[in-house]
């Protein structure tokens, strides 16, 4: 039975060789030839032939669209035609760009300038609290706020970094190395005290910053930074936080002194946000150290960097970033020190009032 | 200088005195900013004269300056230090200024030097006078209680309001008055820091307030009355400005747009809206019917205390007004052209009705699938 069977096979075998050719050809079997199977004659691309030209419900061919790619159902077909499509619009893109390359090149100088694309950065509402740099009213005020002790060095910061009841061991790894960054930082853990308290506490010890960093769920969420003596508090909330062996190839931070970058604090709010994280590091920076913590502010989302910069040459700088890296957003502040059932507030995120246009900031 | 009518004269906490023009948007500011020190900064401002052209502000280090609207400038200052603390309140009477510091001494200084005292308790927090009995004057504060003071008898209050019942865990309620208002001839209304509205009328023998309403999250900082005596504006320290009506004593509307707490809040004597400042360093002036924000004048400064003048600057004219009717002038059309223009214009004749049966074939844009 078997035998019979394998005779059969052998006879078709060799009668199949008489037909397709010697066996090397078999394997050009053209593998595109199969992913290519008859194609479906769309009916779109032939004229459609309108019995009646005259009909009032005549459509040109033009306006009815190719059936949708996504209704064929077969996925090689399918992968197929969409990467057709692709390959058209990238080379229609291209031509347009050439086209436009040449107009502008063949009118020279009268070329109309080049086209900005809008982003919400530039599409930002007008703020009318922008600060003007020279104006004398803000400048005043500035001379006069309670962070103008720090700006006119009269006192020198000194941090007290503490964290909320009960930090698990993201968060303490988190104040270690917030306290390696910040100079003349101390770290001590909460146990239980209210935040009222630790405030007198500080102010008997001479701190003129509070950093008390919010826990949850086994991650820091909330930072809340308040200045002594009767400064402003402000509260944030933390997200993305990096740590040291987090980021990759970081080496470890120095005790220098480092140096601090404020970006884009633009508005009265921000400016003075700006100068609280600024009242946090000490007046000279060390440059020996070659550290720099940045706070760049961005669409109203504060982000926190800590790099080693090296100059290679006159024109390229090496980064290296040590230190943890997060991101802040800004929830509140609030005039005096923390009191937030009585305390008056300077500015209150309400995000139902304020969150309305995706092209309005507050910093 | 004062060549423009300002509307609102606000004070701000770096000492700025500012006029701010609602019609012409404008906001002057009426003094050197650069020489201004943290002592100066405004604690309470209130009208000097009946006409509303001039206006007394107390400053942080104890003097009372005069602004005259007319002139533009300070007219008059007057040391009047005593006691400890700021300013809480500052009133006109009979000519002479009644001023009250946080320690509660309550002083009139009349002429030649001459000063009645009065204390009204520790930690007041704010004194008003009753502008239909200018010899009335009320004070509160915290764990000071509403009391009521006549400036003739300045031995006795005339009415000291006594504390709500205990509440349902039968402990003291605490008392902080934060702001009081005079609520037609004789009853008074005034709004806590733990967030409570009390309305108390002297006349009756009852010393408990006759309305007590629990609003909101966070301590009210400031206090209005409608014009029409009905309700009541109140501000709070996260920004939410809501309007009580004191005959259901319920909340009827809130008001929207603020950032920051309210330090002041006043309505218009006559028409109805409601203009505050406060630590975002803005004024709104806010309709009160229909709760739009009319106005909104960035004023760079942390604003303490407003003055809001009782005339009726919807009136005036403002810039783009003003253009249209130089232009109308401009144009001299008469009578007779008027005539001649109408006659010369060609007659529109009624349009056939279209047959709806015939419908143009639209032949509308198909958005190539993606």
């Amino acid at each position: 039975m078997f035998y019979c069977v394998y005779s059969t096979f052998i006879s078709t075998f060799y009668d199949l060789s008489k037909i397709l050719g010697p066996p090397t050809s078999w394997f050009i079997l053209s593998f595109p030839k199969m992913a290519t199977p008859k194609k479906k004659k769309m009916p779109v691309q032939e004229e459609i032939q309108d019995v009646d030209n005259d009909s009032a419900m005549a459509v040109p061919s033009s306006a009815i669209p190719p059936p949708n790619i996504s209704s064929i159902k077969n996925k090689m077909r399918r992968t197929h035609e969409f990467i057709k499509l692709k390959r058209q619009r990238r080379k229609e893109k291209k031509e347009l760009q050439k086209k436009r390359k040449r107009e502008t090149e063949a009118l020279g100088d009268e070329a109309p300038p080049k086209k900005v694309p809008k982003t919400i950065e530039n599409m930002r509402v007008f703020d009318e609290t922008m600060v003007d740099p020279q104006d004398e009213e803000v400048l005043h005020d500035e001379a006069h706020d309670e962070m103008a002790s720090y700006f006119s060095r009269d006192t020198r910061p000194k941090v007290l970094i503490t964290s909320s009841d009960r930090p698990r061991s993201t968060t303490t790894r988190f104040l270690k190395e917030l306290g390696q960054c910040i100079p003349n930082s101390e770290i001590y853990y909460r146990r239980g005290l209210d935040i009222k308290k630790v405030i007198t506490q500080a102010l008997a010890k001479e701190f003129t910053d509070i950093i008390v960093i919010n826990e949850d769920r086994r991650k820091p969420n909330g930072l809340l930074l308040c200045h002594l003596p009767d400064g402003p508090t402000a509260h944030f909330k933390i997200s993305n936080v990096k740590l040291h062996d987090e980021i990759k190839r970081a080496p470890k931070s120095t005790e220098h002194y480092p140096e601090v970058i404020l970006n884009n604090f633009n508005t009265r709010l921000g400016h003075t946000v700006g100068r609280m994280f600024a009242a946090l590091f000490p007046h000279d920076p060390q440059f020996s150290g070659r550290q720099a913590v940045t706070f760049h502010n961005q669409r109203d989302f504060i982000f926190f960097r800590h790099h080693r910069y090296l100059f290679k040459n006159n024109k390229r700088v090496g980064l290296n970033e040590l230190g943890p890296r997060f991101t802040l957003k800004l929830r509140s502040l609030q005039k005096g020190t923390f009191d937030s059932k009585f305390g008056e507030y300077e500015w209150v995120h309400k995000r139902h009032e304020m969150d309305t246009s995706r092209r309005k900031f507050f910093l | 200088m004062a060549a423009s009518m300002q509307h609102v004269f606000v004070g701000a906490a770096t000492g700025v005195f500012k006029g701010v023009n609602l019609a012409q948007k404008k906001a002057t500011n009426f003094q050197n900013v650069a020489s201004l020190s943290r002592e100066e900064e405004i604690c309470a401002m209130c009208w000097g004269n009946q006409q509303e052209s001039q206006v007394c502000i107390g400053l942080k280090n104890g003097l009372v300056k005069t602004f005259d609207a007319e002139q533009g400038e300070f007219t008059d200052c007057a040391n009047c230090a005593g006691g400890d603390g700021r300013f809480t309140g500052l009133a006109k009477y009979q000519g002479s200024l009644v001023t009250c510091v946080e320690s509660g001494l309550l002083r009139v200084w009349k002429d030649e030097g001459e000063k009645v005292d009065m204390d009204v308790g520790k930690d007041v927090c704010r004194m008003r006078q009753n502008h239909a009995l200018p010899h009335q004057v009320a004070t509160g504060g915290k764990e000071n209680e509403l009391k009521l003071w006549d400036i003739q008898e300045p031995e006795k209050p005339i009415f000291k309001a006594k504390n709500v019942r205990n509440d349902f865990l039968d402990l003291r309620v605490p008392v902080w008055v934060t702001d009081l208002q005079f609520l037609s001839e004789q009853k008074l209304v005034t709004c806590t820091g733990h967030r409570q509205v009390r309305v108390y009328d002297p006349a009756t023998p009852k010393r408990r307030p006759v309305l007590n309403v629990e609003l909101g999250e966070y301590a009210l900082t400031a206090l209005s009355v409608t014009p029409d005596c009905q309700s009541v504006i109140v501000g709070d320290s996260q920004g939410s400005m809501v309007m009580v009506d004191l005959r259901m004593g319920k909340v009827q509307k809130a008001f929207k747009g603020f950032a920051g707490a309210i330090r002041s809040l006043q309505c218009h004597p006559t028409l109805p809206m409601v203009a505050s400042c406060g630590l975002d360093r803005f004024l709104r002036i806010h309709d009160i019917n229909t709760k739009e924000m009319l106005h909104k004048v960035y004023l760079k400064s942390k604003l303490n205390c407003l003055l809001f003048s009782s005339a009726d600057f919807t009136q005036e004219e403002t810039e783009t007004t003003k253009k249209q009717k130089r232009k109308l002038e401009s144009s001299n059309i008469t009578d007779e052209d008027e005539d001649e223009l109408w006659g010369n214009m060609s007659v529109v004749q009624d349009g056939k009705k279209t047959d709806k049966t015939k419908r143009k074939a639209k032949t509308k844009k198909l958005k190539k699938p993606k």
